[in-house]
């Protein structure tokens, strides 16, 4: 370990060292833990003020446009007038609105958020709590978002909200289980629940190894923030913007700070279970962390800019047709590659392999059957049988 | 309670908080003008009519039974992935029975239609 990478856990030891002449034992983990608490909370809030001018400024970029520009260089000041501008906005709560639920939903929608980063890597031996179920305690708080969706949208009293609650909660138990699947994968190959394991366990980033459980994982996530191309609890042009409608002011904010929020656990996540999390050659572990994180939410920005938004059929049927099925196939040939050929090298080749193959076959297929349905209806259409 | 569980719980509470922060800074800035005009139901300009809790499709219903289904499987897959490097040949035959199971189960529901949108 070099010594800009210990340089954290150095200032830790120092610190501890400080307050140990002063205090008992307890007392020093206790203040410790303190100082962990606001770490992580300026962790998971400072890359929200990050995103919402980032991500304006990438869709602009999309749509040929300059974005935020005026406040401040390059419009940076943008997310702090933001800010401000939502603190002075009025509460509205409508008289049809279940009063207690209506309040205490929005606060819901960002705790589950806020919990994940404790199990989150963020460097060598920066991990806030290494639970020795760690992923699984990530992924079942993560599940938690749908009975916030439920909450802000039963209480609001309103029948968009309502429509947008019943395409949310089938959309989010969908995408629950691909990403499940993908996650065992993680966890069988790497022998234990711990996120600090499976970053250990990554001499080849599993996105190399696994790329069908990286893919799906990454996917899947995106549709448990509700994010496009799986937004379509917002559907602002048939349901208006659903589930928040009847929001305003900070309560209408904590949505927002939610969705960027979980933006960057979707960066955090993906990188720790797929891409070698802090590892990296020359540059200290959190900066790999932060490079990793921050190219993946890139990615989801980027996609938000190009992909159309599904229709709710396509939407459940891209997971239980086919990206259930793929990835419970993946699983046990994944688990088959790794008894017989072990878990090192020839392993995790042989695991490349037969995912490229199998993506290959499921693709084929498709594509096979695409063709033969669109030259049907064409056939149709030219003799008339329509 | 270990350093890491006493960790967690700490957090938890001030996760929790954090927001109702939030909320109490808000509610010291901000205008308080209602008016019932404000706190009707917004439809687009519509006056509301009828019951909020329309009635929905069966559909969303199943998919959810489903789910139920299935995630309760998955549980258990999850310590059986944990210990599959330590345990020998027949961790892998009771895995491949179990997924086995679990995707006959995906294939009767696909082949009776459930999992048609109509």
């Amino acid at each position: 370990m070099g010594f800009l990478d210990a340089l954290p856990l150095t200032v830790m030891d120092w610190l501890r060292g400080l307050l140990g002449q002063g205090l008992p034992a307890w007392g020093v983990e206790l203040v410790v833990g303190l100082i962990k608490v606001v770490l992580i909370l300026v962790v998971a809030i400072l890359p929200v003020i990050v995103l919402t001018w980032l991500e304006r400024k990438v869709l602009a970029r999309g749509q040929d446009r300059f974005g935020p520009n005026l406040a401040g260089p390059y419009g940076l000041v943008v997310a702090f007038a933001d800010a401000i501008k939502i603190l002075t906005k009025e509460d509205i709560i409508p008289q049809a609105a279940d009063r207690q639920v209506f309040r205490f939903a929005p606060a819901l929608v960002l705790i589950p958020t806020l919990l994940v980063f404790t199990v989150v890597p963020m460097g060598r031996g920066m991990i806030a709590a290494d639970l020795n179920v760690g992923i699984l305690f990530a992924v079942a708080i993560g599940s938690l978002a749908v009975i916030a969706i439920i909450a802000a949208t039963w209480s609001s009293g309103n029948k968009y909200s309502l429509l947008s609650m019943f395409r949310s909660v089938a959309q989010l138990v969908s995408y629950e289980l691909p990403m499940a699947f993908s996650v065992l994968t993680v966890v069988l190959v790497s022998g234990g629940l711990s996120t600090v394991r499976i970053v250990e366990a990554q001499v080849i980033p599993f996105a190399l190894v696994m790329p069908i459980a990286a893919v799906t994982y990454f996917l899947a996530s995106l549709a448990e923030a509700n994010r496009s191309p799986f937004d379509l609890l917002l559907g602002e042009s048939e349901i208006v913007a659903g589930h928040n409608l009847e929001y305003s002011g900070m309560r209408f904010a904590m949505f927002y700070i939610g969705e960027y929020a979980h933006i960057f656990v979707i960066g955090a996540l993906t990188t720790t279970l797929f891409l070698g999390g802090y590892q990296g050659p020359i540059l200290p572990g959190y900066m790999w962390f932060l490079i990793k994180t921050m190219a993946v939410v890139y990615v989801v920005l980027w996609i938000r800019c190009t992909w159309p938004r599904m229709r709710i059929d396509q939407l459940l049927d891209f997971s239980w047709k086919l990206l259930v099925p793929l990835n419970l196939a993946n699983l046990m040939l994944v688990a088959l590659v790794f008894k017989l050929a072990g878990t090192g090298l020839l392993g995790s080749l042989l695991s490349l392999v037969v995912n490229v193959g199998l993506l290959v076959a499921v693709g084929t297929f498709l594509v096979r059957r695409a063709r033969s349905s669109t030259s049907r209806r064409t056939r149709a259409l030219v003799l008339g049988e329509v | 309670m270990s350093p890491n569980t006493a960790f967690v719980v700490i957090y938890v509470l001030v996760a929790i908080i954090f927001p109702f922060l939030a909320f109490t800074v808000a509610y010291f800035l901000r205008p308080k003008r209602s008016n019932s005009e404000k706190t009707t139901t917004y439809e687009s300009g519509m006056t509301t009519r009828g019951e909020t809790w329309v009635r929905f499709r069966a559909q969303y219903f199943i998919y959810a039974l489903l789910f139920v289904l299935f995630d309760v499987e998955t549980v258990f897959l999850y310590p059986w992935a944990a210990a599959y490097n330590q345990m020998g040949l027949f961790a892998l035959v009771e895995g491949f029975l179990f997924v086995g199971i679990l995707a006959f189960g995906l294939a009767y529901a696909w082949r009776k239609g459930d999992l048609r949108w109509t």
